[in-house]
């Protein structure tokens, strides 16, 4: 029904926002809801050009659900880092990580 | 049935379905408490899972409701409220280095929203539009069929971090304590 440069812009913006919560957070669990707003985004782009340009709709559609699996092994992969982490310097700035900067 | 009020409530719910997702963005990116980070993501999320429907496919919608509002923003805020860092304040980046993300993120959005309206996008050859091309049973058909290598390794991958997890969270109680 909508066109398919709709669901790129919002797409675009997704990612666009995320890459700035990248940029500009220090929180260590911020950074992570931002990574997983990129990941959205590349999933909507994944599945709107799937619905609109692909030979097989199936394809796009496995490839959204691979995303997920691997978006929820780097959650929980990175929360315990996190978690780790702040037992070690009692902080989740990422600018005190510098234990290996030699 | 008169089609054209059911198009316009379509439309319309379309678009809060975009409201709703740019606002969970911007609540997921902006605040300073990281609490309302989670909720903005949340709300974000749904509001995909929402675009996932208006593309044609329920399962992929109900996974994103399962897997990312269900399981990844609840692990995060279970995270956030087992452990101390959300009392944690932490002071803000320097205004120049926000400014400079902002350029850069807006430069990265002027160049795909660019590319996304300049390409002419063809579809590709044998292109039709099936509702019955959508179906459960095809994916399931896929994944045990063309993508079975590609699960199995994912479920590897989910194996190994579970475990990763757990070893990297309880060793390092162990050896701080």
């Amino acid at each position: 029904m909508n066109s398919l440069s709709t669901y790129l812009l919002i797409s675009a913006l997704l990612f666009s926002m995320g890459l700035l919560g990248i940029l500009q957070r220090r929180n260590l669990i911020g950074m992570l809801i931002s990574v997983e707003l990129l990941l959205n985004a590349a999933n909507l782009n994944f599945m709107a050009f799937n619905r609109f340009l692909a030979h097989d709709p199936v394809t796009g559609q496995v490839i959204t659900l691979f995303v997920m699996g691997l978006a929820a092994a780097e959650a929980a992969i990175g929360l315990s880092i996190i978690l780790a982490l702040y037992r070690k310097m009692h902080s989740i700035n990422i600018e005190a990580a510098q234990k290996m900067k030699g | 049935m008169d089609t054209s009020g059911l198009n316009f409530i379509l439309q319309a719910a379309f678009w809060v379905t975009v409201a709703l997702t740019i606002s969970g963005a911007a609540i997921a990116v902006f605040p300073r408490n990281i609490l309302y980070n989670v909720l903005g993501l949340a709300l974000a999320l749904i509001g995909v899972s929402g675009f996932y429907l208006y593309l044609g496919s329920l399962f992929v919608a109900l996974m994103q409701l399962l897997i990312y509002v269900g399981a990844i923003c609840i692990a995060i805020v279970f995270a956030i409220m087992l452990s101390r860092p959300l009392h944690v304040d932490i002071p803000p980046r320097s205004a120049g280095k926000v400014w400079l993300g902002i350029l850069a993120a807006t430069v990265f959005f002027i160049g795909a929203a660019g590319v996304a309206l300049k390409t002419n996008w063809q579809a590709a050859a044998g292109h039709v539009y099936k509702a019955s091309q959508w179906s459960v049973q095809n994916i399931g058909n896929a994944l045990l069929t063309r993508y079975e290598l590609v699960f199995e390794v994912i479920s590897l991958v989910l194996l190994v971090a579970i475990i990763g997890a757990v070893i990297t969270a309880g060793f390092s109680r162990r050896i701080s304590s």
